[in-house]
């Protein structure tokens, strides 16, 4: 639930970002409680990578292959990997839970390497990508519904190495 | 570990004189009749001389109780209906007054500690219409292992009305779960069949998943996440150690062994391509079975392992497949609606046990190895991952539920007899999943 009620936290910061000085008060008092301000957002950093680039692409029912509203979001990763060429990422690849462990093992294995082999197509180095697969075991949504297997079925970006803090 | 690698002490069996000669008795059950009615069974207390062995002996009796009222093919009599009490093992009982509470069966017996220390269980099972001893045996072990004891008793009364091999004396392996779904903890688990004797082989500090028993050791394979890449551990339950099957640079997993225990098959992915690879413990060389584009995974290979089961989606969806143990002759075997996953060869051969999932409706059910004559033997929500006893009569799978407002979806094992009935929940300490059977601990 953390990281659920982090990401929120940063889809608003990063709406207020697109607006100008003149913030909107309303959806900033939505917002769970944190100090973070887009100035405090270091770049090159984890956090401007999920803040400003974006961790996590969305798979369609049982497929692997890159939805087209995936790439603007990897061609985003990979300008910005570019851009900081010590940093290394580790895609994880997940599943939503209609399916059955092993496969499931196996089905977000491809997912993941599906983002990497993305990401290399676009110019970044193979190298600075590794791949993992959690299956059906890390969900970020526990609810037995269409929106929450949605969220489920995700090729997720971490940063294992090379940015600052 | 000293509690693991005393359980392994072998039980010494012996028969005990009949009282009568054997006959043709009346007192069978015939398992391939489809839906039996429990037998009823009378299991007295057995007896004891001491205070400390009639407590002993108490305990016995109430194992067999259990093991056999689970079986779902007997109907253990409450204690309290008994009209003659039994006072001496070695006389016979007074058969008539069996017959009003419509005992078929009755179980009498005795437990003492031996002057070495060890204890013994004596029993006899006799049928009430025939008016004879069906079988009479003693098993020792450790004081420590006295349930194993019930068990053994259990099992010989369940092969001597069923002709077949019982499942009690055994353990199964499982992953405890807890928390909630989005931050599972995992602990490699193993407890008894009857969920005694509970405890964790890991410390829940990483993902561990699909354990299976060694058939021929006291060891499990399993795939753990406690190194960079997912790997397929052996975990050596005499000596507590635990090692990887070799080095290999992608993740491998769903592993299971051989039935002669000397190799693991599992998948290892590689180049964004998962095939099933064997691998000979001793040399620890991997040889490649499959080599398909799609997915391939879930091997588990014939009693005899000269063939493999397996899931591949190389025709669009999971299916069932099976080869050869060297990868030739690979040919589908699932063509009916839905996607098939998770196969597994029974140890009795006839049968592969699969889960299937059609809509939103997961099921397990068994297939002829031909694919031929499905049968459904249970579904819900979500069910997965069968396990056979090793007599190949009952099979054992997770079942989930779903999350719903707020609250995560529970985990637990279940079990269901080869026909589709005694569908029950086991005893877990918590929530739980993946079971695997041991063979017999014999």
């Amino acid at each position: 639930m953390f990281r659920g009620a982090m990401k929120l936290g940063f889809v608003v910061l990063a709406g207020s970002l697109a607006l100008t000085a003149c913030s909107s008060t309303k959806e900033e008092a939505k917002a769970p409680v944190t100090t973070t301000t887009p100035s405090s957002v270091k770049p090159g950093s984890a956090e401007d990578f999920r803040i400003n680039v974006g961790d996590t692409v969305l798979f369609d029912l049982d497929q692997h292959s890159v939805r087209g509203d995936a790439q603007g979001i990897l061609q985003k990763q990979a300008a910005w990997l570019k851009q900081y060429p010590s940093v290394r990422l580790m895609v994880e690849g997940h599943c939503d839970e209609r399916g059955t462990r092993e496969y499931n093992l196996a089905l977000g294995d491809r997912r993941a390497y599906a983002v990497k082999e993305f990401l290399v197509s676009v110019g970044v180095d193979a190298a600075r990508l590794q791949t993992k697969s959690y299956g059906k075991e890390r969900p970020v949504c526990a609810e037995a519904d269409d929106s929450c297997w949605q969220q489920n079925r995700r090729g997720f970006s971490v940063i294992s190495a090379g940015a600052g803090s | 570990m000293k509690k693991l690698s005393q359980s392994i002490f072998a039980a010494l069996a012996l028969a005990l004189a009949a009282f009568a000669p054997p006959a043709n008795a009346a007192l069978e059950i015939d398992l391939n009749k489809g839906v039996v009615q429990p037998i009823p069974i009378a299991i007295t207390d057995f007896l004891g001389a001491t205070p400390r062995d009639q407590q002993t002996a108490a305990q016995v009796a109430g194992v067999i109780r259990g093991d056999l009222e689970r079986s779902g093919l007997f109907q253990p009599l409450d204690p309290r209906s008994y009209v003659e009490k039994i006072t001496n093992f070695s006389s016979i009982p007074r058969f008539g007054e069996w017959r009003p509470i419509n005992a078929q069966g009755l179980v009498t017996g005795q437990a003492r500690q031996l002057a070495d220390g060890q204890l013994q269980v004596d029993f006899r099972l006799w049928d009430i219409f025939g008016e004879q001893q069906m079988i009479g045996m003693s098993f020792k072990t450790t004081p420590e292992n006295w349930r194993r004891l019930g068990h053994l008793v259990a099992d010989a009364i369940y092969e001597r009305l069923t002709g077949e091999k019982g499942y009690f004396d055994t353990r199964i392996v499982f992953i405890s779960e807890s928390g909630p779904k989005t931050k599972r903890r995992y602990r490699l688990s193993i407890m008894d069949q009857d969920g005694a004797n509970p405890s964790f082989l890991t410390g829940g500090d990483f993902i561990v998943l699909s354990p299976r028993f060694s058939p021929t050791k006291q060891a499990i394979t399993y795939m753990s996440y406690e190194r960079a890449t997912p790997s397929v551990f052996v975990f050596d339950l005499q000596t507590g150690q635990r090692e990887v099957i070799g080095q290999y640079s992608g993740m491998t997993f769903a592993p299971r062994f051989t039935p002669d225990g000397n190799r693991v098959v599992f998948s290892y992915s590689r180049d964004n391509n998962v095939d099933i690879y064997a691998v000979d413990l001793r040399s620890r060389r991997p040889q490649r079975l499959t080599t398909d584009p799609g997915i391939d995974t879930s091997a588990s290979a014939s009693p005899d392992g000269a063939r493999l089961v397996f899931n591949s989606d190389r025709g669009g969806s999971p299916q069932i497949y099976v080869m050869n143990a060297d990868g030739s002759g690979q040919s589908r075997i699932s063509f009916g609606q839905g996607r098939y996953t998770t196969p597994v060869w029974s140890p009795r051969g006839d049968l592969i046990a699969f889960t299937k999932q059609v809509g939103q409706t997961f099921s397990i059910g068994v297939m002829s190895p031909d694919g031929q004559r499905e049968r459904i033997l249970t579904s819900s929500y979500s069910e997965e991952g069968p396990t056979w006893s090793p007599n190949g009569r009952v099979i054992l799978f997770t079942r989930s539920t779903p999350g719903r407002g707020g609250s995560s979806g529970s985990s637990s094992i279940w079990s269901v007899d080869l026909t589709g009935v005694n569908l029950r929940k086991v005893i877990t300490p918590g929530e739980a999943s993946d079971p695997a059977w041991s063979p017999l601990n014999r």
